[in-house]
């Protein structure tokens, strides 16, 4: 009975500003967002269809994760990438935060050129930036022939120079909303400079580092330009090797192995989405 | 903010190691760069800096001209479709309920997480001849197909796939694709900083919906729209995977030009030279932002 | 008077959000040329009304009619009437005559009338040459003339106003009230407006609505709606008051007393009338209670022999003082515990002197002060 009155109700109208509740405009966002999304889950979809041409369901099947975690070169790839990844993380975090708080906290001379400088990497297409890299380690004669990991030198190198001017725009914006009267309340107490940084600035900055954290671990798991230049025959990431797989052709074994990838990041994000809002929760208690 | 003389111990500390590497590894690379565009092929490995332009007036041949300008095109291109499709997708999130919106906003960024490879990959599997787009064109086609005599008109042939894959369609379909998000979040962020009063107060003296959008919503969220314009065609233009993987032999993009010359083609000087040219580009058009929203702020 | 049409009428309007009824069954008739007020507490869902007449909320249930036509389908950039807001939403990218015209050029008027127009309107708020500038090299109280100079311009039938002197300090809210009551006399259009602050009602408006909890709980002129709520929530929230819970022991034509818990019988040259209950509220406002200097008992003595049959009288010390420098609020516990606020305007340049604290006074009021209230 409550069904049917509510169903009977006249539905309220629609006032001038919610745009949302207008037909066209869900019509709208729903398109775009299949516009988005159905790609990536047919995608997904089909690494389980047990068919090579990829084309008609056929049935479920693992058979294409198998193969894909079987695949020697690929599985070296994928470990390759998240080494580099987790090598440039810590780097990138140093020294973005190192840069976000020169930049912050004090005036000095070409502070404008600095500043400009440090936005660069961020804006310089990636396709200039890999030639750049490609021609420095040539230049510099960098050796190809080390052991693992050192000879993920080359690329980790690379990663951490456009990596980190994003680690340190997300902290300085951070440090933005610090009160330095905290810093001056800890110094008053007694605190020596770096005890002031310690206990007072650092617990700060923490959100802006976890951010940053997540954002360079992502940008480097993602590259692939750049990468595509400084790496070697020695050294494929899993974007590079995927790469050389998808130019062949659109097998149900690269959407397994890409499953893989998307699932790996989304797990990232979600890890790092709920540690910053616990961090956000606990920054703005006190 | 201190001067660093004040604090000299805690500034080196603090300075050193990102200027250091930020020279070491970036500026030094650009700058091997910058010369090697004024040099010439000495022998296979050899690159002698010479000092000469002509690298740079080869660029200004027809075919490589051309090949920038298409470029262009096709970023500009990209970057229009995405405001007309990212715009109502923004407004609609300023506009949601508080339930929705931060789960609105996560659709929009999860993509963005998302790795380009992939997405590129995805869309290939998309678009070709065989594609899921072929397919359900295929079945309208063949479904509907025979609805067309009982109106009277002549029942189509077999259907023919549409060649979806590898031309420019492609390219700009998978850029627009890609970007998407990156304009859709500073559209949102300027939408909603905008005084929701100022909308109701246009629609209050008699403007009409879309009225209020040209003369009030978008002078206001100008430096949103402008950074989103940016942000989405500095990438597309320096694009070199989409047009790869996408791109048609007609297709190809300043980036994949570069990349042949570097890999293929082994003629680094050139390389070099329209690697800086597509960087000039870039600054041009960010240096044009800086501008044009420091203007749309004084206005405020 | 000739039978006038409302120029807005709202018919048992109702609004919900959800589960929260922020309108309740509203009915409201408000007449051509009028300056009405619609006063409440915050959350109490008048500016909901206000946003619906202009059309910006849509009624869950009801009605509202502008000048006899349903408002149901019309959008709010179709109706006959404008919105002063809050936040006064001046356009922060165009000149103060830019926004002025912005209405007329959006109704296509002709560019010439549009400039005389918008000139006579700045000359109305006193902006007279203030057209070049820009909504930043204004000061608040400018930018809502700039506001009200926009809507004005429209010629509107009602002018609806959202809290129009919030924003503004203490001195300036004081001297626009006036200004928005002469602006309203000038053009003669109907205004509508919402306010928190009952001077502001008070001092400007010709009726005003009291809301609460989405209903109506008096509508009434500014003085009725002062010296005879309707219910202890109108007492209480205009004006303050001294509230005691009481029984009716007499109730005839021309004389009443009720028996208040900690003050005592209270009398009343008047009757209760269509009171068949036996349970009320007596209302006293503090301003009407007289205190008398203390240690002047002669003078009370007389005063109470004096005194016409009926007068109420109390005894009680004095807790706290707080001087105003026009008035001296007293609170003054009775002899039976209870506490009375009383307000005693200072005549004369040492009257707060005569008190101290715990000094014993004895007051009157007269039988017309009280008010009896039945809910």
């Amino acid at each position: 009975m409550t069904m049917l009155a509510r169903l009977l109700r006249k539905r309220e109208p629609i006032a001038p500003l919610e745009y949302t509740r207008r037909l066209w405009m869900r019509t709208w966002v729903g398109l775009v967002m299949f516009f988005l999304y159905a790609p990536l889950i047919t995608l997904v979809a089909f690494s389980f269809n047990d068919s090579r041409r990829n084309i008609v369901w056929r049935g479920f099947t693992l058979e294409y994760y198998e193969k894909a975690l079987n695949n020697a070169s690929l599985m070296e790839a994928l470990l390759n990438s998240l080494t580099i990844a987790a090598l440039a993380t810590v780097a990138s975090v140093v020294l973005g935060a190192l840069a976000a708080v020169m930049l912050w906290r004090f005036r000095f001379p070409f502070k404008g050129a600095a500043e400009g400088a440090m936005a660069l990497p961020i804006v310089v297409p990636e396709i200039c930036l890999g030639v750049a890299f490609l021609v420095f380690f040539a230049k510099i004669g960098f050796p190809t022939d080390l052991p693992w990991p050192l000879n993920l030198g080359a690329i980790t190198i690379a990663h951490i120079t456009f990596c980190f001017p994003f680690v340190a725009m997300v902290v300085r914006s951070r440090l933005t909303s610090f009160n330095r009267e905290e810093e001056e309340a800890a110094k008053d107490l007694g605190a020596t400079e770096l005890q002031a940084f310690r206990d007072v600035l650092l617990p700060h900055m923490k959100p802006g580092l976890v951010a940053g954290a997540l954002l360079a671990f992502t940008l480097s798991l993602d590259d692939f330009v750049i990468t595509f230049f400084t790496s070697g025959p020695n050294t494929i990431t899993f974007p590079v090797k995927v790469y050389s797989m998808v130019r062949f052709s659109v097998t149900p074994e690269v959407n397994a192995a890409s499953t893989l990838l998307i699932v790996l990041t989304i797990i990232l994000t979600t890890i790092a989405l709920k540690i910053q809002s616990r961090m956000g929760t606990v920054s703005q208690r006190h | 903010m201190e001067s660093w003389r004040t604090a000299k111990g805690m500034f080196a500390a603090v300075a050193t190691v990102p200027t250091l590497w930020l020279i070491g590894f970036f500026i030094v690379p650009l700058g091997i760069v910058w010369l090697y565009s004024f040099g010439t092929n000495a022998s296979l490995t050899e690159i002698e800096i010479s000092g000469t332009f002509s690298n740079y007036s080869r660029a200004l041949d027809p075919l490589y001209l051309g090949i920038l300008w298409k470029s262009i095109l096709v970023a500009a291109a990209t970057t229009v479709i995405c405001i007309v499709v990212g715009f109502p997708v923004a407004l609609a999130i300023v506009f949601s309920s508080n339930k929705w919106k931060p789960w609105l906003l996560l659709a929009i960024m999860l993509p963005f997480w998302t790795n380009l490879l992939i997405r590129t990959y995805a869309l290939i599997a998309v678009l070709r001849r065989e594609g899921y787009a072929n397919q359900s064109l295929g079945w309208l086609h063949d479904n509907l197909g025979g609805l067309l005599p009982l109106v009277g008109l002549p029942a189509p042939g077999a259907y023919e796939p549409l060649e979806l894959l590898y031309n420019n369609f492609a390219v700009i379909f998978g850029l627009v694709y890609v970007h998407l998000p990156f304009m859709v979040l500073p559209l949102y962020a300027a939408l909603d900083r905008l005084d929701k009063s100022l909308i109701e107060a246009s629609l209050d003296l008699g403007a009409g919906h879309f009225r209020t959008l040209l003369a009030i919503v978008a002078p206001l969220a100008a430096p949103g729209i402008i950074s989103g314009v940016i942000i989405t065609f500095v990438p597309a233009l320096g694009a070199y995977l989409t047009p790869d993987l996408l791109g048609g032999p007609d297709s190809q993009m300043i980036a994949n030009v570069i990349e042949r010359q570097f890999k293929r083609a082994n003629d680094w000087p050139f390389g070099a030279a329209l690697s800086f040219i597509l960087m000039y580009a870039t600054f041009i058009a960010i240096a044009f932002q800086a501008m044009k929203s420091r203007q749309a702020e004084a206005r405020q | 008077m000739t039978e006038q049409q409302p120029i807005i009428s709202i018919r048992n309007v109702s609004k919900r959000f959800g589960p929260v009824t922020a309108v309740d069954n509203v009915s409201i008739d408000i007449m051509p040329g009028e300056f009405f007020v619609l006063l409440g507490p915050s959350g109490c869902g008048k500016t909901t009304l206000l946003r619906m007449i202009a059309g910006f909320e849509m009624p869950t249930e009801g009605q509202i009619l502008i000048d006899g036509q349903d408002m149901a389908k019309v959008p709010p950039n179709r109706r006959p009437v404008n919105m002063v807001f809050q936040s006064y939403a001046v356009f922060p990218h165009m000149t103060v005559e830019q926004n002025v015209g912005y209405g007329l050029k959006i109704a296509r008027v002709g560019s010439d009338e549009i400039k005389s127009r918008v000139a006579e309107a700045l000359e109305l708020v006193k902006l007279d040459g203030f057209g070049a500038r820009r909504p930043d090299q204004l000061s608040g109280g400018q930018r809502q003339r700039v506001a009200l100079a926009r809507s004005l311009v429209m010629r509107p039938k009602v002018l609806l106003l959202d809290e129009p002197l919030s924003a503004l300090d203490a001195k300036l809210r004081a001297q626009m009230q006036f200004e928005l009551a002469d602006l309203q006399d000038e053009v003669g259009i109907t205004f509508v407006t919402v306010t928190h602050d009952q001077d502001e009602a008070l001092s400007m408006a010709g009726r005003i609505a009291v809301i609460n909890k989405g209903e109506v709980a008096q509508l009434a002129p500014p003085s009725d709606l002062y010296e005879f709520p309707a219910n202890r929530f109108v007492a209480d929230f205009v004006g303050s008051v001294n509230l005691f819970e009481g029984k009716l022991t007499l109730d005839e034509p021309d004389r009443a007393a009720v028996e208040c818990e900690g003050l005592g019988k209270v009398y009343l040259n008047h009757g209760v009338t269509g009171s068949h209950q036996s349970n009320v509220w007596v209302a006293i406002r503090p301003e009407k209670i007289y205190l008398h200097v203390p240690g002047d008992g002669k003078a009370f003595r007389a005063a109470q022999e004096d005194a016409p049959e009926g007068y109420n009288f109390a005894r009680g010390k004095i807790r706290g003082m707080s001087y105003l420098g026009d008035i001296t609020l007293f609170d003054i516990q009775l002899e039976s515990g209870a506490m009375l606020r009383v307000s005693r305007p200072n005549l004369s340049r040492r009257d707060q002197e005569d008190f101290t604290w715990d000094d014993k006074v004895s007051m009157h009021w007269r039988a017309d002060s009280p008010v009896v209230l039945l809910s």
